[in-house]
């Protein structure tokens, strides 16, 4: 019988998943510093090996989840006989321990992705960059298996049943936001491991940005999408109907998205124009360290925050250990090898060049920013000078400017030519989108809203100066014998990539904009029959009962809704659940969702007489928020698929000797 | 010489950020000022979030088993933990609101919006009053027994079951 074993079967894979990284951390490694080709080529299978007992090991785990194995402690404390099967398997990682298995598996994907895809690299190139992913992957097994083993046993009297998920995590936003919001996170380890690799080789030209610009931009695509999902589902799910918190924990995926969008345009200019080698080194390593710095914040418990997990002062210690191993190495390794003289590539203050280096700096300003905002608590608690607390008035505070100091600069970037350009030719392509933007954005408030709004015209004006030059550029660019639409499709990809990425940009602008400014929330007294006007929708509760779902029971309330006079109605059903096993309530809201606008409702309190306190809210334009996260996602992806990346990584390079540079 | 100092630059920040961090790891934020415990309830001297005009000192805390509560109307989490204020306001307990870095329409909205569980509220623009109670976010709240002494000190969100497995019986403990 293996059935039972499963959980055995499990942490043996993880255990012969962590000696296959340490070898395919230090052989190739070793065999790059002394040249033995044998030793380099351990990397590529056993970047293959350890992705495999990964996925048993992950297996294993889901296994006993979906089995209902209650002597394995994870499963006990996260799961229950009720549950339905989809959220069994998600609650995998609705935990510490699962969720960091979940890590280690997609770094072990990662990798095995990289050791299948990057046959052209050179010999020890290859070598050095797994190795590099060998050792993080080393460090973050050691973790799960000293510290948060998930195949743990309950013995010797394991519970009838288990305590269940957190009825907050029972939902779809749990089976999609972690793993996507990992793939980014992890997906930087990329990059890092390529800078790594070229410090280390002491060949920093631009052939690593090339190599690494496809892997930077999924993850950062990845990234995007996982906080999108990650807002979206706090929209929802929390019952306020907000947004972004500036949670530490939300903070924390945010921080390295920054660093990340600084880092895929400093790539381009690096791959381009050769320029901003030693930065763009120092961003591709921030860029992972910030990942790993929010993985310390999540589970250490040193922040209050509303995602923390059970924390362990044990756990908090190994990875500070981990992080600063990983974090002090590198910058360690920078400070020695990066290149020691600056290479003077020649650009003036009106170039692209420089417009992608003031961006990249108002990016890591921005980070900053983020991250003074969130360990400030700690920082001031730790030197004894008080405790105080940070809250959305000083991130907004600041990050609101920023923003829009960064479109202005947005704006101008695609249509400036590299390495100077003529400043009264840029002017003569922008003025009339700069014109428009401003008089559209004035005037749209009043159009919208019947007032003028200041605030409202700022984030349009910004939107509509990122998007509108763009356009303009488009125009221009379509010109074609064979008409504008041959013209168009000409465009490279790559370019097509920008355009989509920027625009996403300006529809999440358009969407905070108008969402913070126009929404309309009211809390009514209601019971059946009752009827209340919110922007002009009218919400009647027809009907009130009960309901049973599979762990939980709850109360229903039937709201109809009508526009106007509009005859037509539709039915919104709120809840109001208790999960029966951690007797938790639990408030489902109703959604009615549109390009325009949301309707939401929530079931508040009982009010004992028969009726409810009802929040209703009328949200214009939040779903531009996560739209313009997916745009920016997709023109990410749009950029790697440009089949100029694939052929200039087959045809340049072709078999350079593996040549050793000494510092 | 300078170029490779300015390379150290980035380590150094980050062995200063990790000091911190390795300090952050010995303090709980969950218990971090157990220090206040057993003394008198801070000097304050505010005025009330329902009348500018009128000014509250520690005073108000004598004479009856009260419990603080810091919030603000920027805080998700208050939201949340407001039904159960007011579940305990319902069983007799006397509750004061510490509106803390807020402005007057907002925390004014809030109590609107969400119900006033509070006898009164103190308003803190400045987060003078939080400072000196080490509010490290809010919601937080501390239990003061009738002679103005703080008796027992809840961070974060009071959870549903929480009234009545913690807040009730803490409450009855210092009544007597």
């Amino acid at each position: 019988m293996l059935i039972p074993m499963i959980p055995e079967i499990g942490h043996f894979a993880l255990i012969v998943a962590l000696l296959m990284a340490t070898v395919q951390a230090i052989l190739p490694l070793a065999g790059t510093a002394t040249r033995r080709p044998l030793w380099m080529a351990y990397a590529r299978p056993m970047a293959a090996g350890q992705f495999l007992f990964l996925v048993v090991a992950y297996a294993c785990l889901t296994a006993s989840f979906l089995l209902d194995d209650f002597s394995v402690a994870t499963v006990a404390d996260n799961s229950n006989s009720m549950l339905p099967w989809y959220y069994k398997a998600s609650a995998v990682w609705g935990n510490h321990e699962g969720s960091v298995l979940l890590w280690s598996l997609i770094l072990g994907a990662w990798t095995f992705a990289v050791s299948r895809f990057s046959r052209e690299l050179p010999r020890d190139m290859l070598a050095r960059v797994l190795g590099v992913m060998g050792l993080v992957s080393t460090g973050f097994l050691a973790f799960v298996l000293i510290t948060s083993n998930p195949f743990a046993r309950l013995r010797p009297n394991p519970p009838a049943d288990g305590a269940d998920l957190n009825p907050l995590l029972q939902d779809f936003g749990l089976i999609i936001h972690p793993p996507m919001l990992y793939m980014g996170y992890v997906g930087f380890s990329v990059v890092f491991a390529f800078a790594i690799a070229a410090l280390l080789g002491g060949r920093l030209d631009a052939a690593w940005t090339r190599w690494a610009r496809p892997w930077t931009n999924v993850a950062w695509a990845f990234l995007s999408v996982g906080i999108a999902l990650g807002s979206w589902w706090a929209y929802y799910e929390l019952g306020w109907g907000g947004w972004w918190f500036w949670d530490p924990v939300e903070n924390a995926s945010l921080l390295p998205w920054l660093a990340g969008t600084a880092l895929i345009h400093s790539l381009a200019v690096t791959e381009k124009r050769g320029a901003f080698k030693s930065w763009t080194v120092l961003l591709a390593i921030s860029t992972f360290s910030l990942s790993l710095l929010g993985t310390f914040l999540v589970r250490s418990g040193v922040l209050t925050s509303v995602h923390a997990f059970a924390n362990d002062p044990s756990r908090g210690l190994f990875i500070l250990a981990l992080l600063g191993l990983t974090v002090g190495a590198s910058l360690l390794l920078f400070a020695l090898r990066a290149p020691r003289v600056s290479h003077q590539v020649g650009f003036t203050w009106l170039s692209r060049d420089a417009l992608l280096l003031i961006n990249n700096i108002l990016l890591v300003i921005m980070t900053v920013t983020v991250l003074l905002g969130t360990v400030y608590p700690l920082i001031l608690d730790a030197l004894g000078l008080g405790k105080i607390s940070v809250g959305p008035p000083y991130f907004n505070a600041l990050f609101v400017p920023l923003t829009v100091i960064l479109c202005v600069f947005m704006g101008l970037g695609p249509l400036a030519h590299w390495k100077r350009t003529e400043g009264r030719a840029l002017l003569r392509r922008v003025w009339l989108a700069g014109a428009v933007a401003l008089v559209v954005a004035a005037l749209a408030p009043l159009a919208y809203g019947g007032e003028w709004n200041l605030q409202v015209s700022l984030g349009l004006a910004a939107a509509l100066w990122v998007v509108l030059p763009l356009v303009r550029d488009l125009w221009e660019k379509s010109r074609h014998r064979d008409g504008r639409l041959a013209g168009l499709r000409r465009l490279s990809l790559a370019h097509w990539g920008m355009v989509v990425g920027h625009l996403g940009l300006a529809v999440t602008i358009v969407g905070v904009t108008v969402v913070s400014n126009y929404a309309v929330e009211r809390n009514v007294r209601m019971a059946v029959g009752d009827t209340a006007r919110v922007a002009g929708y009218t919400f009647t509760m027809t009907e009130l009962g009960s309901r049973r779902g599979p762990n939980y029971v709850a109360d229903a309330a039937h709201i109809e809704v009508r526009r106007g006079d509009d005859a037509r109605a539709f039915v919104m059903t709120p809840e109001k659940r208790l999960y029966i096993a951690r007797g938790m309530p639990m408030t489902d809201v109703a959604l009615r969702p549109g390009l325009f606008r949301d309707l939401y409702v929530a079931m508040g309190e009982d009010l004992e007489d028969g009726s409810w306190a009802m929040r209703i809210q009328y949200k214009p334009f939040v779903r531009w928020l996560w739209l313009g996260g997916l745009l920016m996602a997709a023109g990410g992806i749009l950029a790697v698929v440009d089949r100029r990346y694939r052929r200039a990584a087959t045809a340049r390079d072709p078999e350079r000797p593996a040549r050793e540079v000494t510092a | 010489m300078k170029r490779r100092l300015l390379l150290l630059l980035p380590l150094l920040a980050f062995l200063a950020l990790g000091g911190f961090l390795y300090q952050g790891l010995s303090m709980n934020p969950f218990e971090r000022d157990s220090a206040l415990m057993a003394d008198p309830f801070p000097a304050f001297e505010l005025t009330t979030l329902e009348d500018p005009s009128r000014t509250v000192d520690e005073s108000l805390l004598r004479g009856e088993v009260t419990l603080v509560n810091v919030w603000g109307e920027w805080c998700p989490t208050c939201k949340q933990e407001m039904p159960q204020l007011l579940d305990l306001a319902e069983r007799g307990v006397r509750l004061v609101g510490v509106d803390y870095k807020d402005t007057r329409e907002k925390g004014r909205a809030f109590l609107a919006e969400f119900g006033n569980p509070f006898e009164v509220n103190v308003f803190d623009p400045d987060g003078d009053l939080g400072f000196e109670l080490g509010v490290y976010g809010a919601p937080e709240t501390f239990l003061v027994d009738a002679e103005g002494v703080i008796r027992y000190h809840h961070t974060g969100y009071i959870k549903p079951e929480d009234v009545r497995e913690v807040i009730l019986p803490e409450v009855e403990r210092w009544r007597d």
